[in-house]
């Protein structure tokens, strides 16, 4: 285990781990409360073409990524305002054309190959630069201080919108800055699980968390908790495997997710029969049936 | 404390006595003074369309201080409509609307106003416990920084308030229909309104959640809280209505006392569903009018 930390890439990749384990998770909550888990996945689509115009334009593909990504996030959530009926296809071909143009972009461009494209739709362990740590710590302490500093802003607009309106929050701007956030977790994530896995780090640990929870600071902390630990595993083992980080973190998470799930079952359900019987106690038998015949 | 049955004799509670007067700034404290002789609620003519349907053809309805309101009609009548109009929620076409005096598109001050909005059956992605949810109603109150000692003092108030104080960590999706729309009427007290504006309380509430709520409002009117609820029917409500509006196609029919029910209706707890009804049926069929 110790010898992993020998090699300075992968103390780089490690941490960037870290950072993606801490932040995927954190973000990833809201979108699973508001039921919009595939918008990670969107955003990953779109930040392709991001990556691309990096390579096309010689910067960093992580700034540019995070721009574009940026840009694709606030289209997303405007179309969840204005789209209506037609939301659903307009969000369809945000996601093909992101994809579609990293794809042809990156072909265009002198340096870019469908190699860099794999590393970056899948995660490498041994392509995080200095530069890259520099901009993921960033980053990520963006993320952080968002989806912790917010907390219960923004649990309230995904709990019930219309109810966070009228309390008088700003529910837009706090929509507009979750939709920004989870494009930079997309980017912080990039490197290491890759564009395509992306959301599944934003999804499978607060599935797995919310098995064995019952509110959400909670869910929120052992989301996290997991994510880290699979993250470090995931990227620890390809290191010995050979295998995309991105992969083996994912099959990771998605084994915690079976086994929580095992093992959280039979608690409910003791839990439930525990409560079964207080309600009944409480109530002494009375029958509260409702008259509900037509007469 | 029981109210009058002319509604007209209950003591206006000084808002001084009530500790959300001083959280409000001296200002609107200033101008409350002037404003107690306009309506709470006033919707002047008000007309509305979902999805190009008219739902409300000109309503006018006005609350003044301290008065019960209930809004009552068949399916479709407009009465969803017409509260979430009030709050904000649904655009009006024309007609104008004013929250204390203040023109509806001007209205920020929405910690007066406790909105208890139809409870969905959708249960969230990720569970919540009854704390957590009854705490984001007091965002009202306090919309950033961290939660302060008098937060979570108004939190545990309005649990108590709802007798759901022992489930305070219990998820909310373990809760039974009644007891859920005790939480969201503790999420909306946690913000101590001034207006408590409530969708179909009691719509899917058991006997006992009923019994409970209606002590809890009884409570609220008592203190000199200003309510305007969708009602199915009055139900235990009934002895705390001042007046009833009565909405038919998005039309009032009717504005005043509260209609007496009658036979079978009268019972306590009488909950009478009319999934049957057609749009173009009576809509009225409980012997509210008659």
């Amino acid at each position: 285990m110790l010898e992993v930390l020998d090699y300075a890439f992968m103390q780089r990749a490690l941490l960037a781990a870290v950072l993606v384990g801490i932040t995927a998770p954190a973000v990833g909550i809201y979108l699973v409360q508001r039921r919009q888990a595939i918008m990670g996945d969107g955003i990953g689509h779109v930040a392709l073409t991001g990556v691309a115009l990096g390579f096309l334009t010689g910067t960093n593909p992580v700034w540019t990524a995070v721009l574009v990504s940026a840009l694709g996030a606030v289209l997303m959530e405007l179309i969840r305002w204005y789209g209506k009926t037609r939301g659903d296809l307009a969000l369809a071909m945000l996601f093909y054309g992101g994809m579609a143009g990293g794809v042809l972009l990156i072909n265009l461009s002198p340096t870019g190959s469908n190699a860099n494209l794999t590393t970056y739709l899948f995660g490498s362990i041994t392509t995080v630069s200095e530069q890259d740590v520099v901009v993921i710590s960033l980053l990520a302490a963006f993320v952080v201080l968002i989806t912790l500093g917010l907390r219960r802003q923004l649990f309230a607009v995904c709990q019930d919108e219309e109810f966070a309106r009228v309390t008088g929050l700003p529910v837009r701007t706090l929509n507009l800055l979750l939709a920004i956030t989870a494009a930079v977790t997309v980017t912080v994530a990039m490197r290491v699980v890759g564009l395509l896995l992306v959301s599944a780090l934003m999804v499978v640990p607060v599935a797995a968390a919310q098995q064995a929870t019952r509110g959400f600071a909670m869910t929120l902390a052992l989301a996290v908790g997991i994510g880290v630990v699979v993250t470090l595993s995931g990227t620890v083992f390809s290191f010995y495997k050979n295998v995309p980080p991105g992969a083996s973190i994912v099959v990771l998470a998605i084994g915690v997710f079976a086994v929580i799930t095992a093992l959280a079952a039979p608690l409910a359900k003791r839990r439930a029969t525990q409560r079964a019987g207080r309600t009944a106690a409480a109530a002494e038998g009375r029958c509260t049936l409702k008259d509900d015949v037509l007469v | 404390m029981p109210k009058e049955p002319d509604g007209s004799a209950r003591p206006d509670e000084p808002a001084s006595q009530r500790d959300t007067a001083t959280q409000r700034g001296a200002a609107t404290e200033h101008a409350s003074a002037a404003a107690d002789a306009d309506p709470v609620i006033s919707l002047r003519g008000a007309t509305a369309s979902l999805g190009g349907r008219p739902i409300l053809r000109g309503v006018d309805l006005a609350v003044g201080r301290g008065e019960v309101v209930a809004l009552l009609g068949a399916n479709g009548s407009g009465k969803s409509t017409a509260v979430r109009a009030v709050v904000g929620q649904v655009p009006l076409t024309g007609g104008e609307l004013a929250l204390f005096g203040t023109p509806g598109r001007r209205f920020r001050d929405w910690a007066r106003v406790g909105y208890v909005p139809q409870r969905t059956t959708a249960a969230s992605g990720v569970p919540a416990t009854v704390r957590e949810v009854v705490s984001a109603g007091r965002l009202a109150r306090r919309r950033f920084g961290p939660p302060r000692k008098a937060d979570r003092a108004a939190v545990r108030r309005a649990l108590e308030l709802v007798g759901m104080a022992d489930r305070a960590r219990d998820p909310v999706g373990a809760l039974s229909g009644g007891q859920h729309q005790r939480v969201l009427i503790a999420r909306a007290l946690a913000g101590e309104p001034e207006l408590l504006i409530m969708d179909e309380p009691m719509a899917g509430v058991d006997l006992a959640s009923q019994e409970i709520l209606a002590g809890t409002l009884r409570e609220q009117v008592a203190a000199g809280t200003t309510v305007l609820l969708v009602l199915h029917e009055l139900g235990p409500l009934e002895p705390l209505i001042d007046r009833a509006v009565v909405l038919r196609d998005g039309c009032v029919v009717h504005d005043g006392p509260p209609p007496k029910a009658v036979g079978q209706h009268a019972l306590p707890g009488h909950d009478h569903v009319h999934p049957h009804a057609a749009p173009d049926a009576e809509p009225i069929r409980t012997g509210l009018l008659t």
